[in-house]
């Protein structure tokens, strides 16, 4: 299992530091880290991590140039801390 | 990993499921990232101290914060030198705060009260409900309440009293001065940060003359919300309930509680 917590928050955002999301192998979820604009970029990162045992940090805003990119609509930055739960 | 990481989410979820106050450290960028640190009070100066983030001194210096972020209920990233240096960047610390939940003493076991332990327990109170009549005061009536105490208010208060701090609140729903008024003038001598009063504004303005007459100050009495509640037009217990827990809210945001809709600026803070 992994496990991805909001670490840090940059402007606007939908969830504090601490709010966390957890993705089993089979890509089954609990919790969640946003008001659902990330959730699905956070499970391939989740997944990634799973399959590599490496721990990263990962960000997302929003951006003007990427309409259609991955990120909060909300104009705010989280940061995500990602881990395999190994402790 | 370390061999002092080895159980050490289990020991973590114990305390968890304890609901014991703790801070959970975590090296998220630098040296050691994923090293962690498990901290908790013992008693009053004592603390207990679980896993290491690598380094003697960073150990010391972080718990030093994660004590100060428990305390505050915070959660964030701190940085520090390899060493704990203040003032350096080599090493990002997260530290989340898991405290303990925020308490709510209802004072008078009436329908209202069912419905705002409902709606309470929902925001993650503890929800003591008091009630000096013993067939009102009953657990099966308030099923989520964490307690139901068969007493009079003033002497709860002042077993618990001490302990209340702004982030609690008490609610007065007994509409009857013989326990209102105590209830009231106890509250009033805790930190607690919100004390709603249910009531008509015509029960509201006799309740001020009788505690003017209790001895409570001008500057007390505006501590008081009272009648309890934000103005939705709440009629049923449920509604009033929401109402009440809205109050809280805006008033430990300081929020206008407009309509979004009908202001501009940030949504949060």
């Amino acid at each position: 299992m992994a496990l991805a917590r909001v670490v840090d928050l940059e402007g606007s955002g939908p969830r504090l530091p601490g709010a966390a999301m957890a993705v089993a192998e089979d890509g089954e979820v609990a919790g969640s880290v946003s008001g659902g604009c990330v959730e699905g970029a956070v499970v391939v990162e989740a997944l990634e991590v799973l399959a590599t045992g490496e721990r990263r940090m990962v960000a997302f805003g929003y951006s003007d140039d990427e309409a259609f990119a991955v990120g909060l609509t909300c104009g705010g930055t989280i940061h995500l801390f990602l881990e395999p739960l190994d402790w | 990993m370390s061999d002092e990481m080895d159980g050490l989410f289990d020991r973590f979820a114990g305390l968890l499921a304890d609901e014991i106050p703790c801070a959970l450290a975590t090296v998220v960028d630098g040296p050691g990232v994923g090293q962690k640190l498990l901290v908790r009070r013992t008693h009053r100066d004592g603390h207990e101290v679980d896993g290491t983030l690598g380094d003697d001194d960073l150990d010391r210096v972080v718990t030093r914060d994660a004590l100060g972020e428990l305390s505050a209920g915070r959660s964030g990233v701190r940085h520090y030198g390899e060493r704990g240096e203040a003032r350096e960047n080599a090493v990002s610390v997260f530290i989340e705060s898991f405290a303990a939940p925020p308490r709510m003493l209802v004072f008078g076991a009436v329908d209202f009260t069912a419905a705002l332990v409902r709606v309470a327990k929902v925001l993650g109170y503890r929800i003591t409900v008091c009630d000096a009549r013993e067939v009102f005061a009953t657990r099966q009536r308030f099923p989520l309440a964490d307690e139901v105490v068969v007493d009079w208010p003033d002497r709860l208060l002042a077993q618990v009293g001490p302990d209340l701090r702004r982030r609690d609140a008490v609610c007065v729903l007994t509409h009857d001065v013989k326990f209102d008024v105590p209830a009231i003038v106890g509250a009033l001598a805790t930190a607690v940060g919100y004390i709603g009063v249910m009531g008509s504004r015509r029960t509201h303005a006799d309740r001020l003359g009788r505690l003017r007459e209790a001895g409570v100050t001008d500057e007390a009495i505006a501590r008081l919300r009272s009648p309890i509640g934000l103005d939705i037009g709440a009629r049923t217990p449920e509604e009033t309930a929401i109402s009440i827990v809205s109050e809280i809210i805006a008033l430990r945001t300081g929020r206008s509680a407009q309509a979004l809709s009908t202001t501009d600026g940030p949504i949060h803070d």
